[in-house]
Protein backbone atom coordinates (compact mmCIF):
# COMPACT_ATOMS: atom_id res chain seq x y z
CA UNK A 1 0.00 0.00 0.00
CA UNK A 2 2.34 2.41 0.63
CA UNK A 3 4.56 1.58 -2.20
CA UNK A 4 1.71 2.23 -4.41
CA UNK A 5 0.95 5.58 -2.39
CA UNK A 6 4.51 6.57 -3.24
CA UNK A 7 4.24 6.38 -7.15
CA UNK A 8 1.09 8.27 -7.18
CA UNK A 9 1.70 11.00 -9.61
CA UNK A 10 1.85 14.62 -8.16
CA UNK A 11 -1.06 16.09 -10.00
CA UNK A 12 -3.69 14.60 -11.77
CA UNK A 13 -6.89 16.24 -13.58
CA UNK A 14 -9.37 13.69 -14.25
CA UNK A 15 -12.80 14.45 -16.02
CA UNK A 16 -12.40 18.10 -14.59
CA UNK A 17 -14.62 20.75 -15.23
CA UNK A 18 -14.93 24.41 -14.99
CA UNK A 19 -17.93 26.24 -14.92
CA UNK A 20 -18.25 30.26 -14.28
CA UNK A 21 -21.71 31.72 -13.68
CA UNK A 22 -22.18 35.78 -13.97
CA UNK A 23 -23.89 37.28 -11.08
CA UNK A 24 -26.83 38.10 -14.11
CA UNK A 25 -26.57 34.10 -14.51
CA UNK A 26 -25.18 33.76 -17.68
CA UNK A 27 -22.56 30.74 -17.37
CA UNK A 28 -19.33 30.31 -19.20
CA UNK A 29 -17.70 26.99 -19.73
CA UNK A 30 -13.57 26.97 -19.27
CA UNK A 31 -12.41 23.80 -19.04
CA UNK A 32 -14.48 20.42 -20.33
CA UNK A 33 -13.85 16.99 -19.26
CA UNK A 34 -9.95 17.85 -18.73
CA UNK A 35 -7.59 15.26 -17.87
CA UNK A 36 -4.08 15.85 -17.16
CA UNK A 37 -1.26 13.76 -15.42
CA UNK A 38 2.10 15.27 -14.05
CA UNK A 39 4.77 12.71 -12.64
CA UNK A 40 6.62 13.48 -10.09
CA UNK A 41 9.93 16.01 -10.87
CA UNK A 42 8.44 16.17 -14.53
CA UNK A 43 8.25 19.19 -15.95
CA UNK A 44 5.33 19.75 -18.03
CA UNK A 45 4.52 22.88 -20.27
CA UNK A 46 0.96 23.44 -21.39
CA UNK A 47 0.21 25.53 -24.31
CA UNK A 48 -3.35 26.69 -25.96
CA UNK A 49 -5.02 29.89 -27.74
CA UNK A 50 -5.09 32.62 -25.60
CA UNK A 51 -8.28 33.13 -23.13
CA UNK A 52 -8.71 28.99 -23.62
CA UNK A 53 -8.56 28.77 -20.32
CA UNK A 54 -5.10 27.50 -19.11
CA UNK A 55 -4.49 29.74 -16.26
CA UNK A 56 -8.22 28.39 -14.88
CA UNK A 57 -6.19 24.90 -15.11
CA UNK A 58 -3.49 26.15 -12.79
CA UNK A 59 -6.09 27.99 -10.07
CA UNK A 60 -7.56 24.37 -9.40
CA UNK A 61 -4.51 22.70 -8.30
CA UNK A 62 -3.81 25.98 -6.10
CA UNK A 63 -6.91 25.63 -4.66
CA UNK A 64 -8.11 29.10 -5.60
CA UNK A 65 -10.80 27.52 -7.54
CA UNK A 66 -12.90 23.90 -7.33
CA UNK A 67 -14.10 22.20 -10.26
CA UNK A 68 -17.56 22.13 -11.23
CA UNK A 69 -17.22 18.52 -11.92
CA UNK A 70 -14.63 16.08 -11.95
CA UNK A 71 -11.43 15.64 -9.29
CA UNK A 72 -8.37 17.51 -8.80
CA UNK A 73 -5.62 15.23 -6.82
CA UNK A 74 -2.27 16.06 -5.81
CA UNK A 75 0.04 13.52 -4.75
CA UNK A 76 -2.80 10.74 -4.41
CA UNK A 77 -4.76 13.29 -1.99
CA UNK A 78 -7.95 15.46 -3.35
CA UNK A 79 -7.07 18.98 -3.16
CA UNK A 80 -9.11 20.96 -0.13
CA UNK A 81 -8.42 24.44 0.10
CA UNK A 82 -5.09 26.15 -0.32
CA UNK A 83 -1.88 23.36 -0.75
CA UNK A 84 1.10 23.92 1.22
CA UNK A 85 3.02 21.83 -0.58
CA UNK A 86 2.02 24.18 -4.19
CA UNK A 87 4.29 26.68 -5.02
CA UNK A 88 2.80 29.69 -7.55
CA UNK A 89 4.67 32.09 -10.11
CA UNK A 90 1.94 34.87 -11.18
CA UNK A 91 2.66 36.34 -15.16
CA UNK A 92 2.27 40.10 -13.48
CA UNK A 93 4.21 41.45 -11.22
CA UNK A 94 3.06 40.26 -7.40
CA UNK A 95 5.49 41.22 -5.21
CA UNK A 96 4.40 43.53 -2.12
CA UNK A 97 5.41 46.82 -3.42
CA UNK A 98 5.59 48.07 0.68
CA UNK A 99 8.19 45.81 1.45
CA UNK A 100 11.50 45.39 0.41
CA UNK A 101 13.26 42.20 -1.08
CA UNK A 102 14.82 40.67 2.04
CA UNK A 103 10.90 41.51 3.57
CA UNK A 104 8.97 40.09 0.28
CA UNK A 105 11.13 36.73 0.26
CA UNK A 106 10.54 36.42 4.25
CA UNK A 107 7.26 36.45 3.63
CA UNK A 108 6.15 32.48 2.81
CA UNK A 109 7.74 31.21 5.86
CA UNK A 110 7.13 34.16 8.41
CA UNK A 111 3.18 33.50 6.79
CA UNK A 112 3.59 29.75 8.10
CA UNK A 113 4.82 30.63 10.90
CA UNK A 114 8.47 30.01 10.84
CA UNK A 115 10.78 32.19 13.49
CA UNK A 116 11.81 35.52 12.03
CA UNK A 117 15.76 34.95 12.33
CA UNK A 118 15.16 31.19 10.53
CA UNK A 119 12.79 32.61 7.94
CA UNK A 120 16.12 35.71 7.88
CA UNK A 121 18.49 33.21 6.99
CA UNK A 122 16.52 31.21 4.70
CA UNK A 123 15.72 34.38 2.76
CA UNK A 124 19.61 35.48 2.68
CA UNK A 125 20.50 32.20 0.95
CA UNK A 126 18.19 32.22 -1.70
CA UNK A 127 18.72 35.85 -2.66
CA UNK A 128 22.52 34.41 -2.71
CA UNK A 129 21.10 31.99 -4.87
CA UNK A 130 19.47 34.43 -7.29
CA UNK A 131 22.18 36.79 -7.10
CA UNK A 132 20.71 39.90 -5.46
CA UNK A 133 22.58 39.69 -2.13
CA UNK A 134 23.26 43.63 -2.73
CA UNK A 135 19.60 44.82 -3.03
CA UNK A 136 18.07 42.79 -0.08
CA UNK A 137 17.38 46.05 1.29
CA UNK A 138 15.81 47.93 -2.16
CA UNK A 139 12.02 48.42 -2.93
CA UNK A 140 10.46 46.42 -6.00
CA UNK A 141 10.19 49.58 -7.77
CA UNK A 142 14.14 50.15 -7.56
CA UNK A 143 14.77 47.11 -9.47
CA UNK A 144 14.70 46.50 -13.10
CA UNK A 145 11.82 44.17 -14.21
CA UNK A 146 14.23 40.48 -14.63
CA UNK A 147 15.66 41.76 -11.04
CA UNK A 148 12.01 41.42 -9.65
CA UNK A 149 11.10 38.00 -11.57
CA UNK A 150 13.82 36.83 -9.36
CA UNK A 151 13.12 38.09 -6.55
CA UNK A 152 9.31 36.67 -7.13
CA UNK A 153 11.24 33.18 -8.08
CA UNK A 154 13.11 33.37 -4.63
CA UNK A 155 9.75 33.96 -2.44
CA UNK A 156 8.33 30.67 -4.32
CA UNK A 157 11.29 28.71 -3.52
CA UNK A 158 11.85 29.45 -0.02
CA UNK A 159 8.55 26.98 0.67
CA UNK A 160 10.33 25.16 -1.08
CA UNK A 161 7.15 23.50 -3.48
CA UNK A 162 7.07 19.98 -3.87
CA UNK A 163 4.66 21.36 -6.87
CA UNK A 164 5.68 24.22 -8.79
CA UNK A 165 2.54 26.02 -11.11
CA UNK A 166 3.69 28.67 -13.34
CA UNK A 167 1.44 31.30 -15.06
CA UNK A 168 3.83 32.82 -18.08
CA UNK A 169 5.83 33.84 -15.39
CA UNK A 170 8.09 35.20 -18.16
CA UNK A 171 6.18 37.12 -20.53
CA UNK A 172 6.29 40.57 -19.18
CA UNK A 173 10.57 40.21 -20.05
CA UNK A 174 12.74 41.03 -22.89
CA UNK A 175 14.18 38.70 -25.05
CA UNK A 176 17.79 38.18 -23.25
CA UNK A 177 16.21 38.48 -19.54
CA UNK A 178 13.97 35.93 -20.88
CA UNK A 179 16.78 33.26 -21.79
CA UNK A 180 18.85 33.73 -18.91
CA UNK A 181 15.77 33.42 -16.55
CA UNK A 182 14.93 29.94 -18.27
CA UNK A 183 18.76 28.90 -17.24
CA UNK A 184 18.15 29.97 -13.83
CA UNK A 185 14.77 27.73 -13.23
CA UNK A 186 16.13 24.97 -15.11
CA UNK A 187 19.32 24.91 -12.87
CA UNK A 188 16.95 25.34 -9.60
CA UNK A 189 14.10 23.08 -10.63
CA UNK A 190 17.54 20.25 -11.38
CA UNK A 191 18.48 21.10 -7.55
CA UNK A 192 14.60 20.20 -6.29
CA UNK A 193 13.10 18.06 -8.58
CA UNK A 194 9.86 19.91 -8.24
CA UNK A 195 6.94 19.08 -10.54
CA UNK A 196 6.44 21.92 -12.46
CA UNK A 197 3.35 22.72 -14.95
CA UNK A 198 4.63 25.79 -16.99
CA UNK A 199 1.74 27.94 -19.01
CA UNK A 200 2.77 29.33 -21.58
CA UNK A 201 1.64 30.19 -25.43
CA UNK A 202 4.77 30.27 -26.55
CA UNK A 203 5.94 27.47 -27.91
CA UNK A 204 9.70 27.83 -28.00
CA UNK A 205 9.74 28.35 -24.42
CA UNK A 206 7.64 25.20 -23.71
CA UNK A 207 9.48 22.58 -25.75
CA UNK A 208 12.47 24.49 -24.84
CA UNK A 209 11.90 23.63 -21.44
CA UNK A 210 9.59 20.90 -20.79
CA UNK A 211 9.54 16.76 -20.45
CA UNK A 212 5.68 16.93 -21.82
CA UNK A 213 3.93 19.59 -23.75
CA UNK A 214 0.18 19.59 -23.85
CA UNK A 215 -1.66 21.48 -26.47
CA UNK A 216 -4.91 22.25 -25.35
CA UNK A 217 -8.18 23.45 -27.38
CA UNK A 218 -9.94 26.34 -28.14
CA UNK A 219 -12.14 27.38 -24.92
CA UNK A 220 -13.98 25.45 -23.52
CA UNK A 221 -10.05 23.54 -23.28
CA UNK A 222 -9.79 20.42 -23.34
CA UNK A 223 -6.43 18.41 -23.80
CA UNK A 224 -5.54 17.84 -27.56
CA UNK A 225 -2.53 15.90 -27.49
CA UNK A 226 0.75 15.41 -25.85
CA UNK A 227 4.05 15.79 -27.02
CA UNK A 228 6.89 14.06 -25.23
CA UNK A 229 10.02 16.35 -25.47
CA UNK A 230 13.10 13.35 -25.46
CA UNK A 231 15.85 16.43 -25.26
CA UNK A 232 18.78 15.55 -23.30
CA UNK A 233 18.68 17.31 -19.79
CA UNK A 234 20.87 19.51 -18.72
CA UNK A 235 19.69 21.55 -21.97
CA UNK A 236 21.37 25.26 -22.62
CA UNK A 237 18.27 26.99 -23.48
CA UNK A 238 19.98 29.62 -25.29
CA UNK A 239 21.64 26.97 -27.51
CA UNK A 240 18.96 24.46 -27.81
CA UNK A 241 16.60 26.43 -30.16
CA UNK A 242 19.36 25.98 -33.39
CA UNK A 243 18.98 21.94 -33.06
CA UNK A 244 17.61 19.88 -35.60
CA UNK A 245 15.49 17.16 -32.69
CA UNK A 246 14.26 21.20 -31.48
CA UNK A 247 12.82 22.46 -34.24
CA UNK A 248 11.19 19.31 -35.60
CA UNK A 249 9.29 19.10 -32.20
CA UNK A 250 8.37 22.93 -32.50
CA UNK A 251 7.20 22.24 -36.16
CA UNK A 252 5.47 19.48 -35.74
CA UNK A 253 3.19 20.56 -31.83
CA UNK A 254 2.74 24.03 -34.12
CA UNK A 255 0.89 22.59 -36.20
CA UNK A 256 -1.26 21.29 -34.22
CA UNK A 257 -1.49 24.21 -32.38
CA UNK A 258 -2.49 26.11 -35.31
CA UNK A 259 -5.38 25.00 -36.01
CA UNK A 260 -6.80 25.79 -32.42
CA UNK A 261 -5.42 29.16 -32.46
CA UNK A 262 -6.97 29.91 -35.79
CA UNK A 263 -10.99 28.82 -34.28
CA UNK A 264 -9.34 31.04 -31.31
CA UNK A 265 -9.42 34.43 -33.68
CA UNK A 266 -12.21 33.51 -36.02
CA UNK A 267 -14.79 33.42 -32.64
CA UNK A 268 -13.33 36.31 -31.17
CA UNK A 269 -14.09 38.54 -34.78
CA UNK A 270 -16.78 36.82 -34.83
CA UNK A 271 -17.94 37.82 -31.51
CA UNK A 272 -16.94 41.25 -32.13
CA UNK B 1 11.50 51.66 -14.20
CA UNK B 2 8.90 53.89 -13.86
CA UNK B 3 10.94 57.32 -13.03
CA UNK B 4 9.44 60.49 -14.98
CA UNK B 5 12.41 61.97 -17.14
CA UNK B 6 12.05 65.94 -16.91
CA UNK B 7 14.50 68.16 -18.86
CA UNK B 8 14.94 70.91 -16.27
CA UNK B 9 16.99 72.95 -18.43
CA UNK B 10 17.29 73.50 -21.68
CA UNK B 11 21.08 73.91 -21.87
CA UNK B 12 23.00 71.97 -24.43
CA UNK B 13 26.57 70.79 -23.04
CA UNK B 14 29.63 70.51 -24.66
CA UNK B 15 31.58 67.38 -25.44
CA UNK B 16 33.83 66.59 -22.61
CA UNK B 17 32.11 68.44 -19.87
CA UNK B 18 32.22 66.36 -16.48
CA UNK B 19 29.37 64.88 -14.66
CA UNK B 20 30.08 66.92 -11.56
CA UNK B 21 29.90 70.10 -13.70
CA UNK B 22 26.49 69.08 -15.45
CA UNK B 23 25.43 68.02 -11.35
CA UNK B 24 26.29 71.69 -10.34
CA UNK B 25 24.66 73.49 -13.20
CA UNK B 26 21.51 71.44 -12.87
CA UNK B 27 21.37 71.62 -9.02
CA UNK B 28 21.97 75.65 -9.18
CA UNK B 29 18.94 75.73 -12.14
CA UNK B 30 16.81 74.00 -9.83
CA UNK B 31 17.63 76.24 -6.65
CA UNK B 32 17.00 78.94 -8.54
CA UNK B 33 13.68 77.48 -9.94
CA UNK B 34 12.61 77.43 -6.26
CA UNK B 35 13.73 80.88 -5.34
CA UNK B 36 11.88 82.44 -8.26
CA UNK B 37 8.58 80.04 -7.00
CA UNK B 38 9.15 81.76 -3.65
CA UNK B 39 9.46 85.08 -4.94
CA UNK B 40 6.19 84.93 -6.88
CA UNK B 41 4.17 83.50 -3.65
CA UNK B 42 5.27 86.36 -1.37
CA UNK B 43 5.07 88.84 -3.93
CA UNK B 44 1.25 87.53 -4.45
CA UNK B 45 0.99 87.68 -0.70
CA UNK B 46 2.09 91.11 -0.46
CA UNK B 47 0.09 92.38 -3.02
CA UNK B 48 -3.14 91.42 -2.39
CA UNK B 49 -2.85 92.26 1.56
CA UNK B 50 -1.62 96.27 0.16
CA UNK B 51 -4.36 96.44 -2.04
CA UNK B 52 -6.74 95.33 0.53
CA UNK B 53 -4.73 97.73 3.22
CA UNK B 54 -5.05 100.48 0.68
CA UNK B 55 -8.34 100.23 -0.41
CA UNK B 56 -9.79 100.15 2.60
CA UNK B 57 -7.64 103.41 3.82
CA UNK B 58 -9.11 105.38 0.72
CA UNK B 59 -12.64 103.81 1.67
CA UNK B 60 -12.78 101.90 -2.28
CA UNK B 61 -14.15 99.59 0.30
CA UNK B 62 -16.31 100.23 3.34
CA UNK B 63 -13.86 99.12 6.27
CA UNK B 64 -16.78 98.79 8.50
CA UNK B 65 -17.37 95.40 6.73
CA UNK B 66 -14.29 94.46 5.37
CA UNK B 67 -11.92 95.25 8.07
CA UNK B 68 -8.38 95.52 7.11
CA UNK B 69 -5.48 93.28 7.24
CA UNK B 70 -3.49 96.41 9.91
CA UNK B 71 -7.01 96.06 12.35
CA UNK B 72 -6.81 92.41 11.79
CA UNK B 73 -3.43 91.92 13.12
CA UNK B 74 -4.26 94.60 15.64
CA UNK B 75 -7.16 92.68 16.68
CA UNK B 76 -5.19 89.47 16.94
CA UNK B 77 -2.35 91.04 18.74
CA UNK B 78 -4.70 92.91 21.24
CA UNK B 79 -6.52 88.95 21.75
CA UNK B 80 -3.12 87.52 22.53
CA UNK B 81 -2.05 89.89 24.83
CA UNK B 82 -5.08 90.34 26.62
CA UNK B 83 -8.12 88.22 26.05
CA UNK B 84 -11.28 88.07 24.12
CA UNK B 85 -14.60 88.95 25.66
CA UNK B 86 -14.66 85.33 26.35
CA UNK B 87 -11.68 84.72 27.99
CA UNK B 88 -8.15 83.91 27.02
CA UNK B 89 -7.40 83.38 23.47
CA UNK B 90 -5.82 80.43 23.61
CA UNK B 91 -8.24 78.97 25.60
CA UNK B 92 -10.88 79.70 23.28
CA UNK B 93 -8.39 77.54 20.54
CA UNK B 94 -7.70 75.35 22.86
CA UNK B 95 -11.49 74.45 22.96
CA UNK B 96 -11.83 74.17 19.34
CA UNK B 97 -8.63 72.17 18.81
CA UNK B 98 -9.68 69.60 21.34
CA UNK B 99 -13.40 69.01 19.43
CA UNK B 100 -11.54 69.08 16.07
CA UNK B 101 -8.65 66.63 17.08
CA UNK B 102 -10.93 64.16 19.41
CA UNK B 103 -13.53 64.23 16.69
CA UNK B 104 -10.63 63.16 14.36
CA UNK B 105 -9.14 60.95 15.61
CA UNK B 106 -12.09 58.65 16.43
CA UNK B 107 -13.58 59.21 13.44
CA UNK B 108 -10.88 58.31 11.22
CA UNK B 109 -10.06 55.36 13.06
CA UNK B 110 -13.26 53.93 13.57
CA UNK B 111 -13.74 55.01 9.31
CA UNK B 112 -10.11 52.58 8.86
CA UNK B 113 -11.75 49.81 10.94
CA UNK B 114 -15.58 49.66 9.84
CA UNK B 115 -13.74 50.49 6.05
CA UNK B 116 -11.58 47.49 6.13
CA UNK B 117 -14.39 45.26 8.12
CA UNK B 118 -16.93 45.48 5.32
CA UNK B 119 -14.26 45.35 2.78
CA UNK B 120 -13.39 42.54 3.82
CA UNK B 121 -16.75 40.88 3.96
CA UNK B 122 -19.20 41.30 0.83
CA UNK B 123 -21.94 39.66 2.38
CA UNK B 124 -22.13 42.24 5.47
CA UNK B 125 -21.21 45.39 2.72
CA UNK B 126 -23.71 44.06 0.94
CA UNK B 127 -26.49 44.40 3.49
CA UNK B 128 -25.16 47.51 5.30
CA UNK B 129 -24.31 49.46 2.24
CA UNK B 130 -27.95 50.40 2.10
CA UNK B 131 -28.02 52.18 5.16
CA UNK B 132 -25.00 53.40 4.77
CA UNK B 133 -25.78 55.37 1.39
CA UNK B 134 -28.46 56.33 3.25
CA UNK B 135 -27.13 58.16 6.14
CA UNK B 136 -24.18 59.44 4.01
CA UNK B 137 -27.07 61.58 1.98
CA UNK B 138 -27.80 63.06 4.87
CA UNK B 139 -25.64 67.03 5.12
CA UNK B 140 -23.77 66.64 7.85
CA UNK B 141 -24.55 70.23 9.25
CA UNK B 142 -28.15 69.74 10.16
CA UNK B 143 -27.08 67.05 12.76
CA UNK B 144 -25.47 70.10 14.63
CA UNK B 145 -28.68 71.11 16.65
CA UNK B 146 -29.98 67.67 17.55
CA UNK B 147 -26.32 66.85 18.42
CA UNK B 148 -26.56 70.10 20.65
CA UNK B 149 -30.08 68.96 21.48
CA UNK B 150 -29.02 65.75 23.34
CA UNK B 151 -25.28 66.26 24.74
CA UNK B 152 -25.86 69.96 25.60
CA UNK B 153 -22.87 73.04 24.76
CA UNK B 154 -19.60 71.66 26.00
CA UNK B 155 -17.40 69.19 24.24
CA UNK B 156 -19.58 66.34 23.31
CA UNK B 157 -21.92 67.40 21.07
CA UNK B 158 -18.93 69.08 18.61
CA UNK B 159 -16.58 65.91 19.27
CA UNK B 160 -20.03 63.70 17.85
CA UNK B 161 -20.55 66.09 14.89
CA UNK B 162 -16.76 66.33 13.95
CA UNK B 163 -16.29 62.55 14.15
CA UNK B 164 -19.71 62.13 12.25
CA UNK B 165 -18.19 64.52 9.38
CA UNK B 166 -14.91 62.78 9.83
CA UNK B 167 -15.85 58.71 9.83
CA UNK B 168 -17.77 58.58 5.90
CA UNK B 169 -15.10 60.40 4.42
CA UNK B 170 -12.32 57.87 5.94
CA UNK B 171 -14.65 54.82 5.66
CA UNK B 172 -15.99 55.56 2.14
CA UNK B 173 -11.74 55.71 0.97
CA UNK B 174 -10.94 52.63 3.54
CA UNK B 175 -13.64 50.99 1.63
CA UNK B 176 -12.77 51.62 -1.60
CA UNK B 177 -9.02 51.21 -1.07
CA UNK B 178 -9.26 47.17 0.24
CA UNK B 179 -11.87 46.85 -2.82
CA UNK B 180 -8.99 48.26 -4.96
CA UNK B 181 -6.29 45.76 -3.48
CA UNK B 182 -4.56 44.18 -6.13
CA UNK B 183 -5.95 40.52 -6.73
CA UNK B 184 -2.99 38.70 -7.76
CA UNK B 185 -1.36 39.78 -4.63
CA UNK B 186 -3.63 38.36 -2.88
CA UNK B 187 -3.61 35.20 -4.30
CA UNK B 188 -0.15 35.41 -3.86
CA UNK B 189 -0.18 35.47 -0.03
CA UNK B 190 -2.46 32.69 0.45
CA UNK B 191 -0.27 30.71 -1.87
CA UNK B 192 2.38 32.00 0.40
CA UNK B 193 0.64 30.40 3.28
CA UNK B 194 -1.14 33.69 4.84
CA UNK B 195 -3.79 33.40 6.47
CA UNK B 196 -7.09 35.72 6.23
CA UNK B 197 -5.40 37.91 8.94
CA UNK B 198 -2.07 37.51 7.49
CA UNK B 199 -3.85 39.02 4.25
CA UNK B 200 -5.73 41.57 6.05
CA UNK B 201 -2.47 43.38 7.28
CA UNK B 202 0.10 42.62 4.92
CA UNK B 203 -1.70 43.34 2.17
CA UNK B 204 -5.09 44.61 2.24
CA UNK B 205 -4.03 47.40 4.87
CA UNK B 206 -0.84 48.94 2.94
CA UNK B 207 -2.44 48.86 -0.22
CA UNK B 208 -5.36 50.73 1.36
CA UNK B 209 -3.10 52.94 2.80
CA UNK B 210 -2.33 55.33 0.24
CA UNK B 211 -6.34 55.88 -0.37
CA UNK B 212 -6.69 56.44 3.60
CA UNK B 213 -3.94 58.74 3.78
CA UNK B 214 -5.68 60.74 0.78
CA UNK B 215 -8.82 60.78 2.60
CA UNK B 216 -7.19 61.80 6.00
CA UNK B 217 -6.06 64.99 4.74
CA UNK B 218 -9.67 66.41 3.52
CA UNK B 219 -11.05 64.97 6.49
CA UNK B 220 -9.07 67.06 8.96
CA UNK B 221 -10.33 70.26 7.32
CA UNK B 222 -13.96 68.42 8.36
CA UNK B 223 -13.36 67.97 11.82
CA UNK B 224 -12.36 71.59 12.29
CA UNK B 225 -15.53 72.53 10.40
CA UNK B 226 -17.81 70.37 12.53
CA UNK B 227 -15.98 71.88 15.70
CA UNK B 228 -17.24 75.49 13.86
CA UNK B 229 -20.16 74.51 13.24
CA UNK B 230 -20.90 73.16 16.02
CA UNK B 231 -19.46 76.16 17.79
CA UNK B 232 -21.89 78.23 15.75
CA UNK B 233 -25.48 76.57 17.02
CA UNK B 234 -24.35 76.56 20.57
CA UNK B 235 -21.38 76.76 22.61
CA UNK B 236 -19.74 78.66 25.99
CA UNK B 237 -16.33 78.86 24.04
CA UNK B 238 -14.26 78.12 21.17
CA UNK B 239 -13.49 79.74 17.91
CA UNK B 240 -16.54 79.49 16.20
CA UNK B 241 -18.26 81.36 19.28
CA UNK B 242 -15.90 83.95 18.82
CA UNK B 243 -17.02 84.35 15.18
CA UNK B 244 -20.33 84.48 16.57
CA UNK B 245 -19.77 87.06 18.58
CA UNK B 246 -18.20 89.27 16.29
CA UNK B 247 -20.70 89.03 13.77
CA UNK B 248 -23.51 89.97 16.96
CA UNK B 249 -21.35 92.99 17.40
CA UNK B 250 -20.81 93.94 13.58
CA UNK B 251 -16.79 93.08 14.28
CA UNK B 252 -15.44 92.62 11.16
CA UNK B 253 -11.75 92.38 12.02
CA UNK B 254 -12.86 89.87 14.84
CA UNK B 255 -14.38 87.07 12.40
CA UNK B 256 -11.28 87.38 10.04
CA UNK B 257 -8.84 87.25 13.00
CA UNK B 258 -10.68 84.34 14.05
CA UNK B 259 -10.36 82.58 10.37
CA UNK B 260 -6.68 83.59 10.47
CA UNK B 261 -6.35 81.49 13.59
CA UNK B 262 -8.29 78.50 11.82
CA UNK B 263 -6.56 78.42 8.56
CA UNK B 264 -2.80 78.54 10.49
CA UNK B 265 -3.98 75.93 12.73
CA UNK B 266 -5.13 73.95 9.67
CA UNK B 267 -1.86 74.17 7.58
CA UNK B 268 -0.04 72.88 10.91
CA UNK B 269 -2.39 70.00 11.16
CA UNK B 270 -1.59 69.14 7.56
CA UNK B 271 2.47 69.16 7.76
CA UNK B 272 2.44 67.19 10.60
CA UNK B 273 0.32 64.66 8.25
CA UNK B 274 2.46 64.92 5.16
CA UNK B 275 5.75 64.46 7.50
CA UNK B 276 4.08 61.07 8.71
CA UNK B 277 2.85 59.90 5.56
CA UNK B 278 6.22 60.62 3.99
CA UNK B 279 7.24 58.49 6.57
CA UNK B 280 4.91 55.54 5.90
CA UNK B 281 5.33 56.06 2.24
CA UNK B 282 8.90 55.44 1.51
CA UNK B 283 8.48 52.34 -0.83
CA UNK B 284 6.78 54.28 -3.19
CA UNK B 285 8.61 55.17 -6.07
CA UNK B 286 9.91 59.09 -5.88
CA UNK B 287 10.30 61.45 -8.43
CA UNK B 288 13.33 62.24 -9.95
CA UNK B 289 14.59 65.20 -11.89
CA UNK B 290 16.98 63.87 -14.51
CA UNK B 291 19.72 66.17 -16.27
Amino acid sequence: MTEHLTHDPAIELINVSRRFVSPTGKSLTALRDFNMTVERGEFVAVVGPTGCGKSTTLNLVTGLARPSAGEVRLMGGPVSGIDPRVGFAFQTDALFPWKNVIDNVMAGPLFRGKRRDVAEASAKRWLARVGLSKFINHYPHQLSGGMRKRVSLAQTFINEPEILLMDEPFSALDVQTRTVMHEELLKLWAERKASVVFVTHDLEEAVALADKVYVLTAGPATVKSVYKIDLPRPRVVSEIRYEQQFIDYCKTIWDDLRQEVETSYRRASEAA
Amino acid sequence: MANVTMETTGTVFRPGTSDAEIEATALKSIKRRKQTVLFWQIAILVATLGLWELSSTMLWIDPFFYASPSAIAERLYDWALNGTTEGSLWYNLWVTMQEALIGFFAGSITGVFVGVGLGRNRFLSDIFSVYIKAINSIPRVVLAPIFIMIMGLGLPSKVALAFIMVFFVVFANAFQGVREADRNMIANARILGASNWQVTRNVIVPSAMSWIFASLHVSFGFAIIGAIVGEFVGARFGIGQLISIAKGTFDAAGMFAAIILVMIFTLVAEAIMTVIENRLAKWRPQQVDVQ
